[in-house]
């Protein structure tokens, strides 16, 4: 798993508020665009940094940050030269990943830094608020009902920042359309800065109950917007119990036919535990028959984080156990013309009749395999592990395919 | 304490006492000694036992039933959980009815009696050849095309019906290219596609040579292996079925496979030989085949022809035919009964696929219109059947009147409000409603009355057996129902 934040040494900070920079090797980078740059020197990099290399930083316009980023010891080695440089980032190993065209989140007075954008990475999201109405059993980012409007200015500033070209940004919380109006405008900031970029949002939509908000949202014509809802079960206590909040079932549903109505793309989302897994078939059934016109939908793996972990006993199905209802749900959705995608899973768990809708779909920084994996035929087409299925809990059937492709 | 709080705070109602709930509108009917087909409004089935369906009914069910809880998805009842029932069903209730408001989009044109064919089973009443009296005459069609043009249906069929409509080529000509050309200078031109229902015999090349560059489909019939097919449909020299089945080939050649599509009927000499028939269409490499019955009209009610077999034995016919087509299946081999996926499709899914005998409102005149050859205009292929045997009622004009004048005639506005199955009496509390049409036509030709004595009524008797069989099937065998939720869903 990638440490995409945390707390790190700094020295000689003269910058007081915390601000979102753009992340380059080039220690010639044009002085206009220093301001906003920090310069990252790692692995081989750091030899540069000699007396020399130092003198000229300090005599030409000064980057926004100097991030060193090695070994412990290696960092330690460097503190004096460090010393003579402004605004220093000492960064442990760990974020060894970081590269030219990233945006990093500078906090001189926590001191602390946060990757919010790696420009190789296939999917960045962007953390809009931790606060949300839902409570579910299995949320990987426990609600924390803090004030941290701060996300969303940040959100706000990153995607300027974020390069033209890039395939697709996520919105996620906490639920983002907390903000009200201010989630609205965020996606047709994003619009208007990132118009060649697919957005995906996350949320309940519980908040599109209220038309006219869909209708704002619609009226904003992105160009390729999505937001992924979830739907957990045909039954509406059964929903409102995975997601702890009575009434939760006909707010989402009224959202979701609020949100089509002015023309949203929608992805319903099924994640598949003990509390869901009795009623998946119907609830798919539910979906083709009342929801057809949505235009997607995933079933997806549990991810083994957040109120999972305390809730593990109540949640935990083995996606061996349960491979033969989820054939029989993807059929159903094939059947109906639905496109849908199964995510999270690995691909000896699943049936041969799911490959079609298989997706290698957990994010890169938070995805490993078991040390098994390594023998296995098919582990370039496997989405693997969620890093915390492999320390926590995962298959006890995980089965390397044979070279001849049988399991 | 946790703080999370478990399943049984968010039933909210007691266990062990009935569930406060109310009835959503939905019919049952018996399936079999024990258990009851069950239809929401939205033709949702759901199979339920008669003591549960007692206890639903008189709101003795708890909530921690699965049963209650499937009915409450399934939108049967509602509580205090949900709200959502009826804007769900409303929505689902608008699709089904959607194509509705698009008017009539198939347009049946009969370019001729004439036929040289002489099958005893015609429900027509075919002229033979040389008979200019029985051809469509050009101003007629020009009038009927202008009559096609004004249906404010996006997308329009034109359909040639005969005798057989090959013998009057020159106007299937002049009506294709006179629509085409008329319907480029509308200010929205329509989706105008053509089909040509006939027997192949004397189809040529250069007949075809049109086909292929008008895109003019091809539907023909065949009713089995040659020695039945000819039985059946006699001509001079015997080799109908010769005749079909080259033209087929040639036509698919010239077409595409998907160009091409045939239709069998049932005589007293097919219901021995249901499996030949199926692998007659198999062996053609036909993806599926249509078991049709006889209808009650033209020769076939002259020659006796209709009433040489009962509705049971020829529901015995399709039965041993459809459990074939799903043997096959079983097997592989990727084969359907185009009938049960027209039913299946109201069945399983939200949509209506327009069958114009399964509709409600009924089809005629909404689903299809018939311009005869004498320039009459009938509101379906069965009226001017009936016209033929002397019984104009579904006459809606000619095609001197305007189009307004047509589809407001006073008996065709009286049919559709009679026949409406939601409210016909029987049809009204009989589960399959959703999922059945009311035929006024053949109602009216059998009992002389738009709605039909239901109790007698062969339609009702033919489509009751086939939802129930079908459900039977799907209901004990779960092959057999991802097998007709694919049919459903590609109909």
């Amino acid at each position: 798993m990638l440490k995409l934040r945390g707390k790190v040494e700094t020295l000689n900070l003269t910058a007081s508020q915390p601000r979102l920079v753009h992340v380059t090797r080039n220690a010639s980078l044009p002085g206009a665009l220093r301001e906003r740059t920090a310069l990252l020197l790692k692995g081989p990099d750091l030899q540069k940094l000699k007396a020399e290399f130092v003198a000229s930083l300090r005599s030409t316009k000064p980057f926004a940050a100097l991030l060193l980023c090695g070994s412990d010891e290696k960092l330690i080695s460097l503190e004096d030269v460090g010393h003579d440089v402004c605004d220093v980032y000492l960064l442990p190993s760990d974020y060894a990943y970081l590269n030219e065209g990233d945006i990093v989140r500078l906090n001189p007075a926590g001191q602390s830094i946060a990757a919010l954008f790696r420009k190789h990475a296939p999917n960045n999201s962007i953390l809009l608020t931790e606060r949300c109405n839902h409570l579910c059993l299995m949320c990987s980012q426990p609600p924390k009902d803090i004030a941290d409007s701060w996300l969303m200015d940040d959100a706000f500033e990153l995607i300027r920042m974020i390069p033209q070209g890039t395939q697709n940004i996520g919105f996620t919380g906490g639920e983002p359309t907390t903000y009200g109006d201010r989630f609205v405008e965020l996606v047709e900031a994003a619009k208007l800065s990132l118009p060649g970029t697919a957005v995906d949002v996350l949320t309940n939509g519980r908040s599109f109950k209220n038309e006219a908000y869909a209708a704002k949202l619609g009226r904003v014509k992105h160009p390729d917007l999505q937001l992924g809802i979830p739907l957990y079960s045909d039954d509406p206590v059964r929903h409102d119990y995975v997601v702890q909040s009575k009434g939760a079932f006909d707010e989402t549903l009224q959202g979701i036919l609020n949100l089509k109505r002015h023309g949203v793309r929608i992805e319903i989302r099924v994640v598949v535990h003990q509390q869901t897994l009795p009623r998946l078939v119907q609830t798919c059934e539910f979906i083709t028959r009342n929801l057809l016109f949505v235009d997607h939908v995933a079933l997806m793996g549990l991810e083994i984080t957040g109120f999972t972990r305390a809730n593990l006993d109540i949640l935990w199905v083995d996606p061996h156990d349960y491979r033969d209802s989820l054939s029989e749900a993807v059929e159903v959705l094939r059947a109906y013309g639905m496109h849908c995608s199964v995510y999270n899973h690995q691909l000896c768990l699943v049936n041969r009749d799911v490959e079609a809708v298989y997706r290698k779909s957990i994010s890169d920084w938070k995805n490993e395999y078991l040390p098994q994996c390594d023998g296995c035929a098919r582990k370039s087409e496997c989405g693997g592990f969620f890093s915390t299925q492999v320390t926590y809990r995962h298959s006890k059937n995980i089965q390397p395919f044979l070279k001849s492709g049988v399991a | 304490m946790s703080k999370f709080q478990p399943i049984t705070f968010f039933t909210r109602a007691p266990v062990s006492q009935p569930a406060q709930y109310e009835l959503l509108p939905f019919r049952f009917t018996a399936l079999d000694g024990a258990r009851y087909v069950a239809t929401n409004l939205a033709g949702e089935y759901t199979l339920i036992a008669r003591e549960p369906l007692q206890r639903l009914v008189s709101k003795q069910l708890r909530a921690e039933e699965p049963l209650y809880v499937d009915l409450r998805a399934k939108h049967f009842l509602a509580d205090e959980h949900s709200r959502m029932a009826p804007d769900l069903l409303a929505i689902k209730v608008r699709t089904r009815h959607e194509q509705l408001a698009n008017w009539t989009g198939l347009h049946i044109f009969v370019l001729t009696l004439r036929c040289e064919h002489a099958c005893p089973y015609c429900q027509v009443s075919r002229q033979s050849q040389s008979k200019g009296a029985f051809d469509m005459s050009d101003e007629h069609a020009d009038k009927a095309v202008n009559l096609v043009l004004q249906s404010p249906n996006p997308s329009v069929k034109i359909e040639f019906q005969g005798g057989e409509s090959f013998l009057n080529f020159e106007l299937m000509k002049r009506v294709v290219l006179t629509a085409k050309a008329a319907n480029s200078k509308l200010a929205r031109p329509k989706d105008l596609t053509f089909i040509a229902a006939t027997n192949l015999a004397v189809i040529t090349n250069a007949m075809l040579d049109f086909c292929v560059e008008h895109e003019i489909g091809i539907s023909t019939s065949l009713d089995g292996p040659c020695e039945l097919h000819n039985k059946n449909r006699p001509r001079p020299g015997g080799d109908s079925y010769e005749r079909t089945i080259a033209g087929i080939a040639q036509a698919r050649l010239r077409l595409g496979r998907r160009s091409v599509s045939a239709l069998m009927t049932t005589t007293e000499a097919s219901l021995p030989q249901a499996r030949d028939i199926v692998d007659e269409y198999l062996a053609h490499d036909f993806s599926g085949i249509f078991m049709r019955p006889l209808s009650p009209y033209g020769f076939a009610l002259k020659t006796k022809f209709y009433r040489a077999y009962t509705v049971e034995r020829w529901l015995k016919f399709y039965d041993e035919a459809l459990d074939y087509i799903i043997d096959l299946n079983r097997q592989g081999v990727e084969f359907r009964e185009y009938y049960a996926s027209t039913l299946l499709t109201k069945m399983l899914t939200c949509r209506d696929p327009g069958y114009v005998d399964l509709m409600s409102p009924a089809g005629i005149g909404l689903g299809a219109v018939v311009y005869n050859y004498d320039g009459a205009v009938y509101a379906s292929d069965e009226a001017r059947m009936l016209a033929e045997m002397k019984d104009t009622t579904f006459k809606l004009g000619t095609v001197d009147d305007s189009f307004h004048t047509l589809f407001t005639n006073e008996t065709f506005l009286q049919a559709l409000d009679e026949s409406f199955a939601y409210s016909a009496p029987m049809c009204n509390d009989c589960a399959f409603e959703p999922w059945c049409g009311s035929d006024p036509v053949f109602h009216w030709g059998q009992h002389r009355d738009m709605v039909g004595r239901k109790p007698e009524s062969e339609f009702c008797q033919r489509n009751m057996h086939i939802f129930r069989g079908l459900i039977h099937r799907m209901e004990a065998d779960p092959f057999v129902r991802r097998l007709f939720i694919r049919w459903a869903n590609t109909c």
